[in-house]
């Protein structure tokens, strides 16, 4: 198990490093952000010094060490905009959108986990067919969409609850709300798949012969299966959340990440980008590394392969 | 038709699972999907005849005209039958012509990711070991990548433009697929047709396009025509954020964007475009879930 | 003669489907007493499994239903009864062993935790004497060393290993009648025999009543003390395995031993039922096997036959043995 951890462990520091080279030289290809910071009267002395103050005309080798040594001690570096530690921008924006996420993701789950599983039970009925609908629109909606409809009609017209930025419980709600509606989609339908393969197997068939009730049959026998393929798109959707959730926090004025990177790539500002970019690659990491955990956790067959 | 026993026994055998809809279920797998396929249709030839279709000059602004309600409502006319947007843009004409805009971006996109991706998935399946591993790496690597920002930077590098779209959101998506695949062409490798083949003199190229390619068809079928809709939703988030298709080209996206504010006043110029996307993406997906049972029902996780 | 464990009297399960109305149990009637085994045979398709999983009810509801007929277990009919009854009947009086030990135990959960539930279930034991039962469980099937493969998953089994866990687990009440299904039929030959033992000495030990499905003659004539042979539904024949092996009377189990390849055999060909296996959902009115019967009558298209005595203790569904 430990080995097993370890072996992801490394796997993740790798792509890391990869995703580290290529944020880097992304970055540079934004464009030179003296432009965005000197005023239109600088001369060209005036853009030598801030190149030499900035450190952009050390060679790039020099530059990527530099930054990749400094990232590793938690130092991004300055924001060339707003002149402050990058990292503290981070710390600031960062926990905003977690705390979104999760409370997306979490109620995503409270509602797609009863509504998968209860599909698959009752196959057929109104409430399989229901939530097949609500499976299909989540997927098809555009997200941005739901957004606006929801800021005008909710909090515009029935002032029901906050429109943006934060404010309390209350502001987690629509945002949270259109974040997490496809992932509900997504998630009951895989634990409705799921549960319909594993209801037909024969081990779920020897359980009920063997007595146990049928409540047990369902959340105990068969649910355990069809978890695996759950876990592993849970995982995925969480990334997605942090990482994607620049619309919403665009439309709901939500200071998180998302408006950050849209901010620091519309003002060119290097070490931004470059942070968001790695900060997120290092959440959907994590996050992946603590998916694989659980599923060792959940099907021993995966914890003696390795 | 005479079922033999077998099927008898299987079809209530194994079950015992209340399942009220044994016929209708299996009735619903045959028949083809017409509603999303003439959705689709419909969309395609609007695409195509859309200079032919569309009633006005989708760029023409005329203030005078600003706002003005769909046929059906009051204040509405013939002459914009879905009304017009802030610029006083017919919206008709506008949807028109920015259904080329979404499917051009959703089609080129998956095809190039698809074909990118599957190439990758067959090569890293079929040679395994280092090649495999390495592959990988790349790949997860690469998915981790959040489409939105890559497109966001490209738009603001190179400046925002379709190609900008189509490549920003292809050079993540390939991932998808080079996952997928290579997962088929494992369980495939250990199937002894390939080791025949092999024992047969074939060489690595003719396996892969001969043996292991066809028998991934099926998969890549059903994850392409699933993937469009994903696409063209991100494409239209993308026209949102300002860092897709570059106004004054119509694309929905843009045209959500621009009637944002206004969707207690002049709902039409926001809710309408969102409903084409909605109807777009809703017949590819029902189309790709059609697919998906007909060819190959393992792929349920997709 | 004391009363028998089980008693299926004039049985019939329909399944309703796009084909129409399945008759898959089509007016069953057999009695297994304590100790002893009763052989179920058939082909597939026919009812054998389906007659069984009507006993326990797990049919696919709604689409299947038992439309006529009782099951009686120690004289109770157990085809009035709730589902919550049938729970309680399940495992505790009637046991089953399935076909597949690879796919019967529960892939995610250890051996230990699958053998604990029927024990802590049935007897409602906990903790350390709980754990004692079910290695003790584990140790009659012939386990060897049961407390620590309490721990083990099935993946790390073989498939007679687990066919035994599974076994343990059907008498860990002990119940009234074990229904085991082709139990052997994905073991090595080998192991075969060891199962079949074992499944004899439960059998004694308990004083249980078996039925036993099967399509393989050659273990209906090792374990089997009588034996039903089935046919589109309906049962063709039932008697003493030694009487049935020397003289079988109804043609359909003429003509399945009959197909049997023995060794010092000088055939060039094997001999086949004609025809093929009827349409469940269209069965012919009368005889089902009518139409691939050597001897059909007129009146075996007309009239389905009932079971009519051959021998002591034999009787054939045919009317070639009707006194009129």
């Amino acid at each position: 198990m430990i080995r097993f951890i370890l072996s992801r462990l490394v796997q993740s520091l790798a792509a890391l490093a990869i995703l580290s080279v290529v944020v880097f030289v992304l970055a540079r290809t934004t464009g030179d952000p003296l432009h965005m910071i000197l005023p239109m009267s600088a001369t060209a002395e005036d853009y030598a010094n801030a190149r030499q103050y900035l450190g952009l005309d050390r060679p790039y080798i020099e530059q990527y060490f530099s930054f990749v040594g400094k990232a590793l001690t938690g130092d991004f570096g300055t924001s060339l905009r707003a002149r402050r530690p990058v990292m503290e921008l981070i710390q600031e924006r960062l926990p905003n959108s977690i705390r979104l996420a999760v409370f997306a993701m979490g109620v995503s789950l409270a509602f797609a986990f009863p509504l998968g599983i209860l599909a698959a039970v009752w196959k057929g009925t109104n409430l399989d067919r229901t939530a097949q609908v609500i499976a299909v629109l989540g997927q098809s909606l555009p997200t941005f969409w739901v957004a606006i409809v929801l800021v005008e009609f909710v909090a515009g017209r029935l002032q029901w609850l906050p429109a943006g930025g934060i404010s309390g419980w209350s502001s987690y709600v629509l945002p949270g709300f259109t974040l997490g509606w496809f992932v509900v989609a997504g998630l009951m339908r895989l634990l409705r798949s799921g549960m319909l393969e594993v209801l037909d197997s024969e081990y779920v068939k020897l359980a009920r012969v063997k007595g146990v009730v049928e409540h047990r049959v369902i959340w105990l026998h068969a649910l355990r299966n069809a978890l695996v393929p759950v876990v592993t798109f849970a995982g995925i959707y969480f990334s997605i959340l942090v990482t994607t959730a620049i619309v919403v926090e665009t439309v709901f004025a939500w200071p998180g990440l998302g408006r950050l990177a849209y901010d620091g790539i519309s003002s060119r500002d290097f070490p931004v980008i470059q942070a968001v970019v790695l900060t997120t690659a290092a959440i959907v990491a994590v996050v992946n590394l603590g998916v694989d955990c659980l599923y060792a956790l959940i099907d021993p067959r995966i914890r003696y392969a390795r | 038709m005479a079922i033999d026993p077998g099927t008898a026994e299987r079809a209530a055998g194994g079950l015992a699972v209340p399942e009220r809809d044994v016929t209708a279920a299996a009735a619903r797998r045959r028949r083809l999907p017409l509603l999303p396929l003439a959705i689709i249709g419909v969309f395609v030839l609007v695409a195509i005849l859309a200079p032919v279709l569309s009633p006005a000059d989708p760029l023409s602004q005329s203030l005078r005209n600003r706002f003005k309600p769909p046929v059906w409502m009051e204040g509405g006319s013939t002459a914009h039958l879905l009304g017009t947007d802030r610029l006083g843009r017919d919206i008709l004409s506008r949807i028109i012509w920015g259904s080329r805009v979404s499917l051009a971006a959703g089609v080129v996109t998956v095809l190039i990711a698809s074909a990118f991706g599957a190439a990758v998935g067959l090569v890293a399946g079929y040679y395994g070991g280092r090649t495999d591993a390495a592959l990988m790496r790349i790949t997860d690597a690469t998915m981790s990548f959040p489409v939105i920002l890559l497109a966001l930077i490209l738009a603001v590098t190179v400046g925002p433009s379709f190609t900008n779209v189509v490549v920003a959101i292809a050079v993540i998506l390939w991932a998808r697929y080079a996952r997928v695949i290579r997962g088929q062409v494992l369980t495939l490798m250990s199937l002894d047709f390939i080791a025949q083949a092999r024992i047969a003199g074939a060489g690595a190229w003719r396996i892969i396009t001969r043996h292991l390619l066809p028998n991934t068809l099926n998969t890549l079928v059903v994850l392409v025509t699933l993937q469009v809709g994903y696409v063209i939703i991100v494409e239209a988030s993308l026209s949102f954020l300002g860092a897709g298709i570059p106004p004054p080209t119509p694309a929905w996206g843009s045209m959500i964007a621009e009637g944002r504010e206004f969707v207690t006043s002049a709902w039409w110029a926001s809710a309408i475009p969102g409903l084409a996307i909605l109807a777009v993406v809703l017949a590819f997906n029902l189309l790709g879930d059609w697919l998906r049972d007909t060819l190959d029902p393992k792929l349920r996780q997709l | 003669m004391p009363s028998p464990v089980i008693e299926i009297r004039d049985l019939h399960t329909h399944i309703v489907t796009r084909w129409g109305t399945i008759r898959a149990v089509d007016g069953v009637s057999f009695s297994v007493g304590e100790g002893e085994t009763l052989g179920l045979v058939g082909e597939s398709g026919s009812g054998k499994s389906m007659t069984c999983l009507s006993v326990v009810r797990l049919i696919p509801r709604p689409a299947a239903r038992i439309t006529r007929g009782a099951v009686l277990l120690d004289g109770e009919d157990l085809v009035p009864k709730s589902e919550r009854e049938m729970q309680r009947i399940r495992g505790r009086k009637i046991a089953m062993i399935l076909q597949d030990p690879m796919s019967s135990l529960n892939p995610v959960f250890s051996v230990g935790m699958q053998v604990r539930e029927p024990v802590a279930l049935y007897h409602g034991l906990r903790g350390r004497r709980l754990t004692a039962r079910a290695a003790a469980l584990l140790g009659s099937v012939r386990i060897p060393s049961p407390e620590a493969r309490l721990r083990a998953f099935p993946f790390q089994m073989s498939g007679g290993m687990r066919q035994r866990v599974v076994g343990a687990m059907a008498i860990a009440a002990p119940p009234r009648l074990l229904i085991a299904d082709e139990p052997t039929t994905s073991l090595d030959l080998t192991i075969q025999a060891q199962y079949l033992g074992l499944l004899q000495e439960l059998q004694s030990r308990h004083r249980l009543a078996m039925i036993f499905i099967t399509h393989n003659l050659g273990i209906v004539s090792r374990i089997c003390d009588r034996v039903a042979v089935m046919y589109a539904g309906r049962i063709v024949e039932t008697g003493p395995v030694r009487q049935i092996f020397k003289s079988p009377a109804h043609p359909y189990t003429q003509a399945l031993l009959e197909s049997i390849p023995r060794l010092g055999d000088r055939r060039e060909r094997l001999t086949a039922i004609e025809g093929q296996p009827p349409d469940l959902a269209r069965l012919p009115g009368g005889c089902a096997f009518a139409p691939r019967c050597p001897y059909v009558m007129d009146r075996c298209r007309a009239e389905a036959p009932p079971q009519l005595a051959v021998a002591p203790g034999q009787v054939s569904a045919c009317w070639r043995h009707a006194s009129a």
